[in-house]
């Protein structure tokens, strides 16, 4: 039962994928796939963001704003090169983060709401400074349009980026005291807090990279569409937190991953573009599939946990 | 520690407590209830901070602002509920804050292996992969003691930690205890039962609203004066009796059919097959250690917790509840042990708390009476004597005594016929713990039927009219009348 | 902090906000203090003031309703479908077809035990697609049934309906939440739930209850969105309702952690967040400022009455 509870995602999605290769010719070629990867990478970026948080217990609702600001910080500052622009980009976000961190741990008010003004004032923030305009990043800042639309050899930029920040979350929470203290706090605060752990400084670590990575999304999505937008990433806290779910991570916290996280992002991914190959699904059925879908993964794992 | 005072707002805690500790010395606390003991370790930890008074360790001043500068020094304390990662494993517990690191990251397999080292050296056999939530609640202390030492404690506080342990593993911890002691670690141990304060400590500090009465070696204290001293009775005084329930004997004549019958209930490895029965007027009183099964029984009664196995008669007439709900229905009322998770709604006034139970009868169409609920709440404020400043003051500001009064009246307002009461005096000022004793006594005077848990053999010898005891889940003993003694009731929940 | 001593009694910080609010834009937005325009405050106000009297209880319970937008927009893809065939037919269909959603979410929620926050972030996604679909496969349907666009855009002498209508449910809330039994249940089950439990509180018919409620209430906010605009429109009706009500709920003072409602406060936190918005418009203030400011109150709200909770 805790191999099923670990690894269902897992399952299902292996099971998507078989279903898919039965059915459609057209979702087995290297074209395919890697579209559903690169669509999905931006979400990725998040939703690992949103594992770290999610794992120390808390929740950030300010993602999809956050990923607007960086876009449009990074647009704005693209004519002055792409590294700033991309740097700029993802360290807007980032303090912002921090400010989320420092909020809920030093005012000490809950992350729901703290993130959910965050979600308001950035979004504010985002509209007003391109009074409510999209734009879009001139040819001077070609880094930028290449993180969003390059290759790296076959592989596009945003497939790499996606692996290798995987890889080092993976990394962090295992590796790290960082993330051991992560999955410590979520446990129990109490109990970290008294075994003499700074138990702040870890709720501020995991909202501030859960902006950088939120930021990393947004130029990488301003870098794709050539534009920054300030309406990009509406709804997505809502996404980034499903994918989560789905792989497995338990929103009560100190338990799950960043592996099971990408594998909920995979998942997620591969049934919308299965829903996209048959072509006669509308996209509103695809809404109430997905939401259904949520619903009995909880269901499951409310179950399987009670068992334990 | 020298003077250590501590004040919460107006109250005192602790008033110029000395306390002291020598190297390699199981040195024991204790206390009532509301003596200081819990503040004192507090403060020793790292937890609170004194107001008054100077601390020192091996001749230097120290003062500790969190547990964790505590920690430091070497002082470290073993909760009784363990203050430790459930969902991590041993080895993480044991390593939190200091893991062995290689290239900055964490290196597992030392990590392991140095915890399994440190277990075994401890005599300890423990799966450093295992998680912590995975072993029991013994296994568990272990743990948090084998922390304490490897982060190299001097000093070790051991808060009640045999409240949930079974014999074998009390004698394995006081085997650890043992040899800490040999190596020079100096202990610090709380708890209630004598039999081990005698077993393992030497000296004895007693506390009592929150003054210091007196240390004293344990070698050459009789029992009875270490009774005297935490109680502040002479001898003379304890064998007249302490609680509310002093000078009370006979309870109303047994009826032939029991108000309420409890045949061989049985729930998992808790419960397996207890019996009791409560007459009218009868105070039934129900002993045993924690984790005897002395509360589950008693929420297998009130159908809060569900039961496997057993028969259940109320009145002469079977009666079988899946819901607390449903018992409340057939006129049983149930106190739980755990005033605040369990008892209050901390932010609903005393008025709402006190009707919370009643409140279908107060209502018609879902439409609650004022009145009624008014002249209710007036009656029994009045009755029980709850010190409020009105009924609208919300219940998480009055002092646990009065809290206490107002869930029993949450009760009385139903006209119940039996009361299951959990530790009902648990927490309370001796005033009102009185007070309580003596109501209970009259309301069973009255025809009510009462079954009370306690774990104050005094309460229990002076105000039941019978006495059941229990062990591992089971019944081992009913006594009644005079049979009815501390030595009797000890007896029968201790030996195998 | 001596700031904090300054600052007026949490229970009254935020109705304080309110009046310095409406005062500072009597006096320095031209056309703010007139009839017309404070009508119009009301009406815009009157929908999210019925969601955010179902979000009170909700959050009461210590649950929270991401779902409300949603079955906004439930409601009104089905009023406007079943418009032809009677506008009692409709509005019944309608409200009935809400309840489902709530119930659904407080069973999910008092039986299985999953998080409040997931469950209905599930029915938040799926209901909106439901809507679309319900609307014909995201189809604009419109309306023009006098008796249906009433409820949007009528008047009763100068009141118009909806405003009638939010009046109504905060008075049968305030009456709920005083006087009847669910209401004490609903305070003692975000209290302490385990002890509302052994007092023989039916705590998981409560918490179905308020789920029902908010849907209900949401159901007619959709409708009445569904009337003004004369059509329903799946996709806008009802969307990021959660965090206006949310917002509404919190600024009035009502805990998160459940076991106190105000539902005095939530029509303060509602006003306030409306005459912002309102008044930012006027002054010709960027949208996105006024969002800026929002979040703001918000933050400082919580902040002033979070010293109360232990």
């Amino acid at each position: 039962m805790k191999w099923l509870r670990r690894s269902g995602a897992l399952v299902a999605l292996v099971v998507a994928c078989i279903v898919g290769v039965a059915r459609y010719e057209a979702f087995l070629t290297i074209e395919n796939l890697s579209n559903v990867l690169r669509q999905n990478s931006m979400l990725g970026f998040v939703a690992l963001g949103m594992t770290f948080v999610i794992l120390s217990g808390g929740i950030d609702l300010s993602v999809g704003a956050l990923l607007a600001v960086a876009g449009v910080v990074a647009a704005m500052l693209a004519p002055h090169g792409a590294v700033l622009a991309i740097v700029g980009g993802i360290g807007a976000a980032t303090a912002l983060g921090v400010v989320n961190g420092l909020l809920i741990t030093k005012a000490r008010i809950q992350p729901f709401i703290v993130t959910l003004a965050m979600l308001i004032a950035a979004r504010g923030a985002a509209l007003a400074a391109t009074a409510e305009q999209s734009i879009s990043v001139p040819s001077e800042a070609a880094g930028l349009t290449w993180i969003g639309r390059g290759s790296i050899g076959p592989v596009p930029v945003p497939i790499v980026l996606l692996f290798v920040a995987y890889l080092g979350g993976a990394i962090v929470l295992r590796y790290t005291r960082f993330g051991r203290y992560v999955y410590a706090v979520g446990d129990s605060e109490d109990a970290a807090r008294l075994m003499g752990l700074r138990v702040d400084r870890v709720v501020i670590g995991t909202y501030a990279l859960s902006g950088l990575l939120a930021g990393l999304a947004g130029v990488v999505l301003a870098g794709r569409l050539g534009a920054g937008q300030p309406v990009a990433g509406v709804g997505w806290e809502l996404d980034a937190i499903a994918a989560v779910v789905v792989g497995g991570t338990l929103l009560t916290g100190g338990q799950g991953g960043a592996g099971a996280t990408l594998i909920g992002v995979l998942l997620l991914g591969v049934i919308f573009n299965l829903f996209n190959l048959e072509g006669t699904i509308s996209p509103w059925w695809q809404w109430v599939l997905r939401g259904g879908f949520l619903l009995g993964v909880v269901i499951v794992q409310s179950r399987l946990q009670r068992d334990n | 520690m020298e003077g250590i005072t501590k004040r919460f707002g107006a109250a005192t805690a602790l008033n110029r407590v000395d306390f002291a500790l020598a190297r390699g010395e199981v040195h024991a606390l204790v206390g009532e209830n509301g003596a200081g003991k819990s503040t004192l370790v507090k403060i020793m930890t790292g937890a609170y901070h004194r107001d008054e008074g100077i601390m020192s360790l091996d001749g230097n001043l120290v003062d500790f602002a969190t547990p964790a500068e505590a920690q430091a020094a070497g002082v470290c304390a073993v909760h009784q509920e363990i203050h430790l990662l459930r969902l991590r494993t041993v080895a993480e517990n044991i390593f939190l804050g200091r893991e062995p690191r290689r290239w900055r990251l964490v290196d597992w397999p030392r990590m392991n292996a140095e915890t399994r080292a440190l277990l075994t050296g401890l005599g300890l056999d423990i799966d450093p992969q295992a998680t912590l939530g995975s072993l029991n609640t013994a296994r568990q202390q272990m743990v948090a003691i084998a922390r304490g030492l490897s982060i190299g404690a001097k000093v070790l506080v051991l808060d009640e930690p045999t409240s949930s342990l079974s014999e074998r593993e009390v004698t394995i911890l006081h085997e650890l205890i043992g040899r800490l002691k040999d190596q020079g670690t100096s202990i610090v141990y709380i708890s209630h039962r004598f039999d081990e304060l005698y077993a393992v400590c030497d000296r004895v500090t007693v506390l009592r609203d929150g003054a210091l009465v007196a240390t004293r070696p344990i070698d050459g204290l009789e029992r009875i004066d270490l009774v005297c001293l935490m109680l502040g009775k002479s001898r003379e005084a304890l064998r007249e009796g302490v609680t509310g329930f002093a000078g009370h004997r006979s309870h109303a004549a047994v009826a032939s059919v029991p108000l309420m019958r409890a045949e061989s209930l049985a729930h998992g490895t808790r419960l397996r097959g207890v019996s009791v029965d409560v007459h009218r007027g009868e105070i039934v009183g129900l002993a045993g250690l924690l984790g005897s099964g002395r509360t589950e029984m008693a929420r297998a009664i009130f159908g809060a917790t569900p039961r496997d196995d057993g028969a259940m008669q109320l009145d002469g007439a079977p009666f079988d509840p899946t819901t607390p709900h449903d018992a409340i229905a057939a006129g049983i009322g149930f106190v739980s042990e755990d005033r605040a998770a369990e008892g209050i709604i901390p932010d609903l006034s005393v008025r709402e708390n006190l009707t919370l139970a009643a409140l279908p009868l107060l209502a018609r169409y879902g439409i609650v009476s004022r009145t009624r609920q008014t002249e209710i709440v007036t009656r029994f404020m009045e009755r029980m004597g709850i010190k409020a400043s009105s009924a609208e003051q919300r219940i998480r500001e009055l002092s646990g005594g009065n809290q206490q009064k107002v869930l029993l009246a949450r009760w009385l307002a139903m006209e119940p016929k039996l009361l299951i009461l959990d530790e009902p005096t648990r927490g309370i000022d001796i005033g009102a713990k009185g007070e309580i004793q003596r109501l209970l006594n009259e309301l069973a005077d009255d025809g009510l039927g009462v079954l009370m848990i306690s774990s104050e053999l005094e309460e229990l010898v002076e105000g039941s009219s019978r006495v059941v005891v229990l062990r591992d889940g089971r019944n081992v003993a009913e006594l009644r009348g005079e049979a009815i003694s501390e030595q009797a009731i000890i007896h029968a929940m201790a030996d195998s | 902090m001596n700031w904090r001593r300054l600052a007026p009694a949490p229970e009254y910080a935020a109705l304080v906000v309110l009046i310095v609010l409406v005062a500072m834009n009597a006096l320095f937005t031209p056309n703010f203090a007139t009839a017309s325009n404070l009508w119009n405050v009301l009406l815009q106000l009157s929908t999210v003031m019925l969601c955010a009297v179902g979000m009170t209880f909700v959050i009461a319970t210590g649950g929270v309703d991401l779902s409300v937008g949603s079955t906004m927009a439930v409601a009104g893809a089905i009023a406007a479908v079943l418009v032809p065939r009677g506008a009692s037919v409709a509005l019944g269909a309608a409200l009935i077809g809400a309840t489902v959603v709530g119930l659904l979410n407080g069973a999910l929620i008092a039986w299985l035990r999953v998080q409040p926050i997931v469950v209905t972030l599930a029915t938040l996604i799926a209901g909106r697609g439901l809507a679309q679909i319900i609307s014909n496969d995201g189809e604009l349907v419109s309306v023009d049934q006098l008796f249906f666009l009433a409820l949007g855009r009528g008047h009763v002498g100068p009141v118009p309906i909806p405003v009638i209508v939010a009046l109504v449910a905060v008075a049968a809330a305030v009456f709920v939440l005083r006087a009847t039994t669910t209401g004490r249940y609903v305070l003692a089950v975000g209290g302490n739930a385990s002890a509302a439990r052994l007092a023989g509180v039916p705590v998981r018919k409560t918490i179905v209850t308020v789920y029902a409620a908010s849907a209900m209430l949401s159901a007619v906010a959709g409708l009445i969105v569904a009337a003004r605009l004369g059509a329903s429109d799946a996709a806008k009706i009802g969307q990021n309702m959660e965090l206006d009500a949310i917002a509404a709920v919190v600024v009035g003072g009502t805990a998160l952690a459940g076991g106190r409602a105000t539902i005095g406060g939530t029509v303060v936190g509602a006003l306030i967040m409306q005459v912002i918005a309102t008044s930012f418009n006027m002054l010709l203030v960027p949208y996105s400022w006024s969002l800026a400011l929002k979040a703001a109150i918000i933050l400082v709200a919580v902040y002033l009455q979070r010293g109360k909770r232990a």
